[in-house]
């Protein structure tokens, strides 16, 4: 049985992506830091669809021990999917300088850090895929979420540059841009209904993007042309229409 | 923010909370003076508004299955779709699904619902062996038809009104394909769709679409339905992999129409079509056109436009002579009015104490909601309750307590046990206090 290690899993995304992959036939390891939550999980999946699951503590910030997890897991994963991250407080972030190192060290150097040792395992495999969650926040920065989108365009960048080292290897490396979702990240916040998708929606754009070996997908979709359309506006015009 | 349900009317604006512990819905309940159950919200009408509502799509495991019996046990939250995704392949089906799959099992618990299959299977309560309750006071309590039946049988079809339902455990049923035996009957009139109805008694799925802008002669013109589980040996000489389902994609209504596009020309029309669509003949069918055939087309209730729309459902005793029935039809032909797919059934005998079932024939009818068709609505109720007749609480959205208290003879025992489980009146919806359930 092949596996598949989501880190983060406690995203709304992970367990509609844990179903999609358990129903294609994969074990599925989850890791997060709410690890009672992850155990139901775990058993859910193997009760809906026969699989070996189980949860795992990770936390993308303690970087010393991530080591450590990667070996203590039973079998080596053949592919993992990163869904971690944090929103913080960009408020917050502009007056301490450690809300902005926690928001770097959720978003990009935590996430450096457990790619990069997963990444030499499958290099020396030869074999398997990494699936890393941006955003389409880190395409351009707005006032209220600079700190967060820097660190999504820092990840992005790293994807991209893992992408062509690991090409060589057989090792398919997967950005995926999400737009608005329906998530807990974003409660009791208002997004416009028509071009905010489910997480089951993102989940199955996210599998059938790794499963036919794509480098870089939207989800959903429009956010392509959503995007192009955005980064099109030069800065003095931005800087003018007082974004949020 | 805005909330509304199937039937895009009423929209209303509401705290909604999205709890995914236990322990949070605790907490939601102690704060809120008032709050209602919210799974799917595919009721038509407002039967799980109210201005603090309660999301059960979090709370979405499944905590055991027993594939030596297909007893399963969920939370609420888990969709139907869901445990068909799961199940089906593995063989095993829903005992009881409505027209959609888009519903949870909290809210099939709460609606009773009830399938092509009541006549010989029940409702969903029917099939459940126990479920977990949240009371107004924060206790939990596992009630059964022997344990705390009182609860139990107010809670199914209870709309939600006896507590927060945490948990169910039900049988699924054994299936050996993914296909339907289907056998279609084209029937001239209403006299000859009963006829057919009790001749076909024996068949496990049963259903007729009506043509409810026939009149004179036609009046009641219909295809029946009947269907049973394919087994394996009748099948399998064209299916490789009897177990493996490949229904056609669906197709999305992606804007609402403009609200004159349903209009008496347009029905006509589409009602020609799928009486021409529908031919008496036997074949076999994937389970999911057969049972979901609406779920086809994504937000199909947007063609009806931005001012909703509901649906009647209404059932008649069997002790009703058949004029009786003619006697609503041929109102809402003549009304011009009637809508497209309306659909005819034979039911079984009744289950929980507010369940919608009761032994007879139902008739459901899709209407845009206009001053006409509500000023049709109040003609057609006071015909239903001279009959002995009721309306169906999920659809539901503008009939008044004297048609409710008429049509559910066991409302005075639904509300002793609600007063019992929750004294303080914290569970309640915009239709309960239409219908003046707690002040009975």
């Amino acid at each position: 049985m092949n596996y598949v290690l989501l880190i983060g899993a406690g995203s709304d995304i992970a367990r509609p992506l844990a179903f999609l992959y358990a129903k294609a036939g994969y074990g599925i390891y989850l890791a997060s830091r709410n690890y009672d939550r992850l155990v139901r999980d775990a058993s859910d999946i193997t009760i809906r669809y026969g699989v070996d699951a189980k949860a795992f503590v990770f936390d993308v910030t303690e970087t010393s021990k991530h080591k450590q997890f990667y070996e203590s897991l039973p079998n080596r994963p053949h592919g993992v999917v990163c869904l971690a991250g944090i929103l913080g407080d960009q408020k917050k972030a502009e007056r301490e300088f450690s809300e902005v190192e926690n928001v770097i060290a959720a978003n990009y150097s935590g996430l450096v850090s457990i790619i990069h040792i997963i990444a030499a395992d499958l290099e020396q495999r030869q074999e398997g895929f990494i699936v890393g969650v941006s955003s389409v926040a880190g395409e351009k920065g707005r006032k209220s979420n600079y700190i967060y989108a820097s660190a999504k365009a820092g990840f992005t960048t790293f994807l991209s540059g893992l992408r062509n080292r690991l090409f060589t290897s057989h090792v398919q490396v997967l950005t995926v841009h999400p737009g608005f979702i329906r998530t807990k990240m974003i409660d009791g916040r208002e997004t416009p209904g028509i071009i905010t998708s489910s997480p089951e929606e993102v989940a199955r754009d996210i599998f059938t993007g790794q499963q036919s070996g794509k480098d870089f997908i939207y989800s959903k979709w429009f956010w392509r042309f959503i995007m192009l359309a955005f980064k099109m506006i030069p800065e003095p015009v931005i800087k003018k229409m007082d974004m949020k | 923010m805005k909330v509304t349900n199937w039937g895009n009317y009423p929209v209303i604006e509401a705290t909604m909370h999205s709890p995914s512990s236990v322990e949070e819905v605790q907490r939601i309940i102690a704060a809120s003076p008032e709050v209602i159950a919210r799974g799917m919200g595919r009721c038509y009408g407002d039967s799980s508004l109210n201005s603090t509502i309660l999301s059960t799509l979090r709370l979405n495991h499944i905590l055991a299955f027993d594939d030596r019996n297909g007893s399963i046990t969920c939370e609420s939250g888990v969709r139907f779709s869901e445990l068909l995704d799961a199940f089906v392949p593995r063989g095993w089906f829903l005992p009881v699904t409505p027209g959609t799959k888009h519903i949870t099992v909290g809210g099939a618990v709460a609606s009773d619902v009830h399938g092509k299959n009541h006549h010989v299977a029940g409702s969903f309560s029917h099939h459940l062996l126990s479920i977990v309750i949240l009371l107004g006071n924060g206790s939990i309590v596992k009630c059964s038809p022997q344990d705390y039946s009182d609860l139990f049988w107010a809670t199914c079809g209870g709309m939600g009104l006896t507590g927060i339902i945490l948990e169910a455990t039900f049988r699924m049923k054994p299936i050996e394909t993914v296909y339907i035996r289907q056998r279609v009957l084209k029937t001239k009139n209403i006299d000859e769709a009963f006829n057919a109805f009790e001749a076909n008694k024996h068949w496990t799925y049963s259903v007729a679409w009506i043509d409810c802008l026939a009149k004179g002669d036609s009046l009641g013109r219909s295809a029946l339905i009947l269907g049973e589980h394919a087994t394996k040996a009748e099948v399998e000489y064209r299916y490789r992999d009897p177990l493996k389902s490949d229904p056609p994609l669906s197709i999305p209504v992606p804007f609402f129409f403009p609200s004159g596009v349903l209009n008496r020309y347009t029905i006509k029309a589409f009602n020609e079509i799928w009486n021409a669509h529908y031919i008496s003949r036997d074949s076999f069918v994937d389970y999911e056109p057969f049972f979901y055939p609406l779920d086809f087309v994504a937000d199909w209730n947007r063609i009806y436009g931005k001012r909703g729309f509901t649906q009647y459902q209404f059932v008649l005793p069997k002790s009703v002579p058949l004029d009786g029935f003619k006697k609503i039809l041929r109102t809402i032909a003549e009304s011009g009015d009637g809508s497209f797919l309306a659909v005819l059934k034979l039911f079984g005998k009744q289950e929980g104490m507010l369940s919608f079932p009761q032994e007879g024939y139902t008739l459901a009818l899709d209407f845009s909601i206009t001053p006409e068709s509500m000023r049709l609505f109040e003609r057609l109720d006071a015909m239903v309750i001279e009959f002995g007749g009721r309306l169906y609480l999920s659809k539901d959205v503008r009939m008044n307590k004297e048609a409710f208290q008429k049509g559910y003879s066991n409302a005075a025992a639904f509300t002793s046990v609600k007063k019992k489980v929750d004294p303080s009146n914290k569970f309640q919806s915009l239709q309960s206090k239409r219908i003046g359930i707690s002040s009975i």
